[in-house]
């Protein structure tokens, strides 16, 4: 590693949050997809009822990144994780962890809305009906449809199929059913990539909601959304020094902070938009 | 005319009203036309020998479809009347017993090839086998069934027939199961590791549920391909003027529509002739309903 990057990653680690608002702390060494190197050296402390985005360019490693906290990536075979993601005491990658367990907890949103092809109903029971869950089945699924925000656009049509509804009412309710089991956190993965911005906005005043009770961390490509939602603002970037892309933290912090007055100078140029 | 079209639109001549009349009997829209009559055609063409073949059972087949014809034994030689009763029952108790076997491991062969590990190298060879065998001739199933089975059991029975149809509908099974569950999208069972779910959860409760309509599709047209079969039953159940007797009666040679077709049909005895062009009715009939059946259900439900 060079003089800058060590500089970067001492600058990222720098800002710290006490550790009993951390839900999560990631400290990853290095992500690696087969031999390529995909991520080094970032530190990424998640706070508790917070909206923690991630920004940076295309191939910064930011959804590697958020993918690695619940462990999502190992469903891609070569994907190997060096460092610690720790969550309430434990290290996720310990070897004694079950990965499904730890997806039960930290729930997740993807880029893609990706309804199963059930219906509404059956789609927010699902999580329920694989916990198990013993109780009222009809309450559960009404309270988390109203925390996404959908209950009055479906509560007639509960049995139809939840590919029937449109992208941005599909997204709420792939963020109802992350809901309905209340995991600890929530990560989302551009979430309002594929939504048109009235559905964009509508997703995003969900998640301003949604903090009251989870723990977000929210992958955008959107600067101005980070703005808008994100509480702590990550900055990534790719380094391409040593001929490979490989990405890592070079700035976090307060979202005002980060974009009014960053400290590291790619943070400036990439907030600015001198380079993207 | 076309000439002066692209002459106005090349000189961006916007004074000139672009024509845009089309002629029929004009170059292209002719042709077109000439086309699309040629495929109309072609198209009736390809419906017309199963229409005739329908048309020639219903004439001479459809008259003695009746509740006697249905239920009772076959007649002897110069018997009148009598019926393709054990036949069908026949047919129907061969074919359950192949699908009763061919279903289940080909369901779980797919999961395999589809879902656990479609790359690796067994999954290939389980692949390749599975093409290979669906062109097999099926008198091989009914001769390898034979020396198997029938000779181990020193007679023909209706296990060995179904045994050599669920040779035959496995392969059906199997591809048509896996394309249907690889058509799941890759999305839909990432939501389903998302939540929480073990890989044998994401199977029983995304993947299998998904591809079911599919899954079915194929079962169904697999039960349809085995009850018209006939070559792998003549070594196998052989024949039968009785009714399947029980459960030990599967241990018996066993009557079935296709073979009582061939035989009868052979006969120079009018009345066998008559049954024959029945028992064809019936069985084009039980398979139509297969087909139909497998469109039915293989519609997605949501």
């Amino acid at each position: 590693m060079n003089a800058t990057s060590e500089a970067l990653s001492s600058q990222a680690a720098a800002w710290s949050v006490d550790p009993k608002d951390r839900v999560m702390d990631c400290r990853l060494q290095k992500i690696f997809y087969g031999d390529f190197l995909a991520v080094r050296n970032s530190i990424v402390p998640i706070e508790k009822n917070k909206i923690t985005g991630f920004i940076g360019p295309s191939g910064c490693g930011k959804s590697t990144v958020l993918r690695s906290l619940n462990r999502m990536n190992d469903l891609i075979p070569i994907f190997r994780f060096e460092g610690s993601v720790t969550y309430h005491g434990q290290d996720i990658y310990d070897k004694s962890i079950d990965p499904v367990l730890v997806r039960r907890y930290i729930g997740m949103v993807f880029q893609q809305p990706n309804p199963f092809s059930m219906s509404i109903y059956d789609n927010v029971a699902f999580g329920l009906r694989l916990n198990r869950f013993k109780g009222d089945m009809d309450e559960r699924v009404e309270k988390a449809l109203r925390s996404a925000a959908l209950w009055t656009e479906v509560k007639d049509k509960l049995k139809n199929s939840g590919l029937s509804l449109s992208g941005g009412q599909q997204q709420r309710l792939c963020i109802a059913r992350a809901v309905a089991t209340e995991p600890d956190v929530l990560l989302m993965d551009e979430p309002c990539s594929a939504l048109d911005p009235i559905a964009t906005r509508q997703v995003e005043e969900l998640m301003l909601e949604l903090k009251e009770n989870y723990s977000v961390a929210l992958v955008t490509h959107n600067m101005q959304q980070a703005t808008r939602v994100a509480d702590t603002t990550a900055f990534f970037s790719v380094d391409i020094s040593q001929g490979g892309r490989t990405g890592y933290l070079v700035e976090m912090g307060e979202t005002r902070q980060v974009f009014e007055d960053p400290q590291a100078q790619l943070t400036k140029e990439y907030v600015s938009g001198e380079f993207s | 005319m076309t000439g002066n079209i692209s002459q106005a639109i090349l000189e961006r001549d916007l004074d000139s009203l672009p024509q845009l009349k089309g002629s029929v009997l004009e170059g292209r829209g002719l042709r077109s036309r000439i086309y699309t009559g040629i495929t109309w055609l072609l198209a009736i063409l390809a419906a017309f020998p199963l229409f005739s073949v329908l048309y020639m059972l219903i004439a001479k087949g459809g008259a003695r479809i009746n509740w006697e014809t249905l239920t009772e034994l076959p007649p002897s030689a110069f018997e009148v009347g009598g019926g393709i009763g054990p036949a069908i029952v026949g047919t129907g108790v061969m074919v359950g017993i192949g699908a009763a076997i061919s279903i289940p491991i080909g369901i779980l062969a797919a999961i395999y090839l589809a879902e656990i590990d479609p790359h690796a190298k067994l999954a290939q060879i389980a692949r390749f086998l599975a093409k290979v065998l669906t062109g097999f001739p099926s008198i091989l199933a009914g001769v390898f069934v034979y020396a198997s089975l029938v000779v181990a059991m020193k007679s023909y029975s209706a296990w060995a027939g179904g045994i050599a149809l669920a040779v035959l509908m496995l392969p059906t099974v199997i591809l048509t199961a896996e394309e249907a569950l690889k058509q799941v999208p890759q999305k839909m069972k990432d939501a389903a590791y998302g939540m929480g779910c073990t890989r044998a959860q994401v199977i029983s409760k995304v993947t299998l549920p998904t591809g079911m309509p599919g899954v079915i599709t194929g079962v169904l047209l697999a039960v349809a391909g085995a009850a018209g079969e006939s070559a792998p039953l003549l070594f196998t159940a052989l024949f039968s003027t009785y009714y399947i007797n029980g459960w030990e009666g599967l241990s018996e040679p066993t009557s079935s529509l296709s073979i009582l077709i061939y035989n009868f049909s052979g006969m120079p005895y009018d009345n066998q002739i008559e049954l024959a062009w029945t028992a064809s009715l019936v069985l084009v009939l039980i398979i139509l309903l297969f087909n139909i059946l497998a469109r039915v259900l293989g519609r997605q439900k949501f």
